[in-house]
């Protein structure tokens, strides 16, 4: 930094912190926890990453760098919180009709887009018609199934009628790539020129060296306490850790445990929390063949001691779970045939399989996708040979697999997939005859379709809860994949940053209540 | 008739490096193709599974994969002539304004390598060869083995590693500095990177140097001009590192021409934003333009400083004029 930079950097904190005292005097924040408590405000935060976003457009962004600096550009009808609760976005609040087939959007009043146009239920209406087109390719777009209309009542109201009672829908509509965009922009303008309601803006951005985001002073909600967020690419972890260490950069996520031990160190700290993707092996029954059987599936979650290859494969870094990560639906990790390796209930599977002598599963695995994968095939290869079930790895560059995983063109899979805050974003998708990846999950039934239909009727938190819990027994009991553990992200952070909060779903929204001391 | 028979010979050289640009261009876009995934799913990762047909067709004329791949090669072609050397669509930018920013810091990178290298691989080839098979040439040998077989990507990690923890010195750590924009950070930011793999390429030019130097002291020239008094110190600068040179001329282009394209692991732990991490970054995105193009400018680089090489043999060595 050089010493002009520096001194405007004081006079930027001094205005800051008169600024931030006056917010904090006369707003209360919704959900940002440290908020209130953090007198100091501006400064610049060097956030290391280890590549650029390979697009800036938010329906199409599914790269994890990408959607964390979407994130902080755009926003979204409904928000999660700290605990990922939905909490209101650029709905100010909503109404489910009676019936569940209408559900109406109160938008919040003074929005403006980074560009200075006004934000209204036009912009709502051309979003979500867009996300919902075909031709637009939204990642988004099969959360918006249930809808069958979207109209403007009013300059501040948005009607949405349904096909069917939709409970996951405010959930779903809080991900970036729901992010509501200007009926005046075209996916062109945006892929260089994000044009967002978030609490940054775009500042500068140099392709595969950085991109800077500037505190957005016109932002709905409390103003960003950050003068400028700026993510680095720094291609190699190690390479993070030691510009950490000397100071160039304040703030950095690892998923590599091993990496992350190198962090922590006297001016950095790591913080460590439980994620919602999770670690499975997906048995494809669907495609026929052993596993199309029950009883081989069923063979091999008995076989299997998941904290062990927790152990192996992850250090122990991680918790053994069932199918649903999120706090309020958690599955029960210990709801299952075999909760614990029975080497003898797995060979009576087999047994009744008429495979008594053993079989061969193929299995596809990544390769440099996420650390711990081939660590993980061949733990579990190891142990189901046990059991007499020899599971054949196929080792694959990523792309390859990413390939033979869409086809469905396995019959087994060492996956780590992202979860959701809502079961029914969540599974819906894989688990329901017509959801948009059974082919890849391989099992579908029409109890499972008959479950996930009342779970999305109902809007009554307790009984989605038991609803999802008997879901989530059903795929346990028939073994539709084998789900090991969830992993844990970490953040490492300078001890000059503050009121920074990590959330499970990976997401970095609450670098707006963020501060350098 | 001495300056037709150059000419004309230059003039092969040129066509031979076309006939080899040409060959890489189909080589390349064969090559990427072959790859599995394309820019779709390298983009969307396992969410490419939830498009729809018509969603996937959407995006694949977007991205132009929708022509047949005869077109798509002659296209691409065609465009380069043109000058057009295709859109990167995660960066936005045109290939060429990419390449525009990327080149120079690989080439900066290369040179200040090359010259670290010879630094230290020619004087250390001298000294071994001044005694062979002593204490001197043994640690010589050493010195060489050490750079040929320390890889780049430890070396530079525990560099990174001990200087950054214990001194709080990692210019790298910051954003990167272009030479006419900042040349003290700049300077700083290359040092390291540059030691790295000078140290890896001195290994070469070192033993290079040594067989020369050992090869040339045995002609029966060497024996008469010691014998007419030429003083030692003369004796091995002119005549003897003279005649050494072609062979290190040689290997010091044809390390040159690695490092346009082998800098990918340098660049990628010391977060130089040159060529080779572009090449890396678009195979990964498999963004075929960006790709294809990139590897086009490195063998076109390759084959001018082949052809260099070969024009300096001819200014240090009139035997290679006269063939």
């Amino acid at each position: 930094m050089s010493t002009a930079r520096r001194a405007s950097y004081g006079a930027m904190t001094a205005t800051g912190i008169a600024l931030a005292l006056v917010l904090t005097g006369c707003t209360t924040p919704t959900s940002t926890p440290d908020a209130t408590e953090t007198a100091a405000a501006g400064g610049d935060l060097v956030i290391g990453v280890t590549s650029d976003p390979d697009t800036l457009f938010p329906w199409k962004a599914t790269q994890f760098q990408a959607v964390n600096v979407l994130q902080n550009l755009y926003g979204t009808l409904t928000e999660f919180d700290a605990d990922l609760n939905v909490v209101p976005g650029l709905a100010e609040s909503w109404d489910v009709s009676e019936d569940g087939l209408t559900v109406t959007f109160t938008l919040r009043k003074g929005v403006t887009f980074a560009d200075g146009s006004t934000f209204g239920a036009e912009d709502v209406k051309f979003s979500l018609d867009a996300i919902a087109a075909e031709a637009t390719a939204a990642v988004a777009r099969s959360s918006l199934a249930s809808v069958a209309a979207v109209e403007a009542t009013d300059e501040h109201t948005v009607t949405l009628t349904l096909k069917a009672p939709d409970a996951a829908l405010p959930a779903n509509l809080a991900v970036i790539n729901m992010a509501m965009l200007s009926s005046d922009d075209t996916e062109e303008a945006l892929n260089t020129t994000p044009n967002g309601t978030g609490p940054f803006v775009l500042d500068a951005r140099k392709p595969s060296q950085s991109i800077t985001l500037a505190k957005n002073d016109e932002y709905w909600g409390d103003t960003a306490l950050l003068d400028t967020v700026e993510f680095r690419v720094i291609p190699d972890e190690s390479s993070i850790v030691s510009a950490m260490q000397s100071g160039n950069v304040q703030f950095a996520v690892f998923n590599d445990p091993l990496v992350a031990q190198t962090a922590e160190g006297a001016n950095v700290t790591v913080a460590t929390t439980p994620q919602l993707s999770y670690h499975a092996l997906q048995l494809n029954a669907a495609r026929g063949g052993a596993l199309a059987d029950v009883n081989v599936r069923l063979a091999m979650q008995c076989a299997i001691d998941r904290q062990e290859v927790l152990d192996t494969a992850a250090l122990g870094e991680g918790e053994v779970t069932g199918p649903i990560t999120s706090p309020a639906y958690k599955s029960d990790p210990d709801a299952r045939p075999c909760a614990t390796k029975d080497l003898d209930k797995a060979a009576e599977y087999l047994k009744k399989a008429g495979m008594a002598d053993g079989v061969t599963i193929n299995a596809i695995v990544s390769q440099g996708e996420y650390a711990t994968s081939v660590n993980e095939a061949q733990n579990l290869k190891a142990q189901l040979a046990d059991a007499k079930i020899n599971l054949e790895l196929e080792v694959l560059e990523s792309g390859a697999f990413v390939d033979r995983w869409i086809a469905a063109d396995f019959e087994a899979a060492v996956a780590l997939n992202g979860g959701r805050p809502d079961p029914d974003g969540m599974y819906g998708r894989y688990f329901t005859s017509t959801g948009n990846l059974n082919k890849v999950a391989g099992y579908s039934s029409p109890e499972l379709d008959a479950l996930f239909a009342q779970g999305r009727e109902s809007s009554d938190p307790a009984e989605r809860k038991k609803i999802y819990a008997e879901i989530s027994e059903n795929l346990e009991d028939n073994a539709a994949w084998i789900w090991l553990f969830t992993s844990y992200t970490y953040t490492a952070t300078a001890s000059t940053v503050d009121g920074y909060v990590p959330m499970a779903n990976g997401s970095l929204q609450f670098l707006r209540t963020t501060s350098i001391k | 008739m001495f300056r037709q028979i150059l000419r004309n010979s230059v003039l092969r050289r040129i066509l031979a490096a076309l006939g080899t640009l040409l060959g890489v261009a189909v080589f390349v876009f064969l090559m990427l193709r072959a790859i599995p995934g394309d820019q779709i799913s390298a983009g969307l990762g396992t969410e490419a599974a939830a498009l729809t047909p018509a969603q996937r067709a959407a995006l694949e004329a977007y991205y132009g994969l929708d022509q047949p791949l005869f077109v798509q090669f002659f296209s691409w072609l065609g465009n380069i002539f043109t000058g057009n050397l295709g859109y990167s669509s995660r960066a936005q930018m045109s290939v060429l304004e990419l390449t525009a920013d990327a080149l120079p810091v690989t080439l900066e990178l290369a040179i200040f390598s090359i010259v670290i290298a010879l630094v230290i691989g020619i004087p250390l080839g001298m000294l071994s060869a001044s005694k062979p098979d002593s204490f001197r040439d043994g640690a010589g040998q050493v010195v060489g083995l050490a750079g040929l077989s320390i890889p780049a990507f430890l070396l530079g990690t525990a560099l990174l590693a001990v200087l950054a923890s214990s001194f709080g010195f990692n210019p790298n750590g910051q954003g990167y500095a272009y030479l006419f924009e900042n040349p003290l950070l700049n300077l700083q930011q290359m040092l390291l990177p540059s030691f790295v793999l000078g140290f890896g390429i001195a290994a070469p030019i070192m033993r290079t140097t040594r067989t020369a130097v050992l090869e040339i002291r045995a002609n029966d020239f060497i024996r008469t001009a010691r014998a007419k008094g030429v003083p030692p110190r003369r004796l091995q600068l002119r005549h003897v590192l003279g005649n050494a040179l072609v062979p290190i001329v040689t290997m010091t282009g044809l390390q040159f021409g690695y490092l346009l394209g082998g800098a990918v692991v340098v660049e990628q732990i010391f977060s130089l934003p040159g060529i080779g991490r572009q090449v890396l970054l678009g195979i990964q995105q498999k963004e075929y333009a960006l790709v294809q193009s990139t590897v086009l400018v490195i063998a076109l680089a390759f084959v001018i400083v082949n052809l260099l090489t070969d024009l300096l043999y001819r200014v240090i060595d009139p035997r290679v004029r006269a063939a």
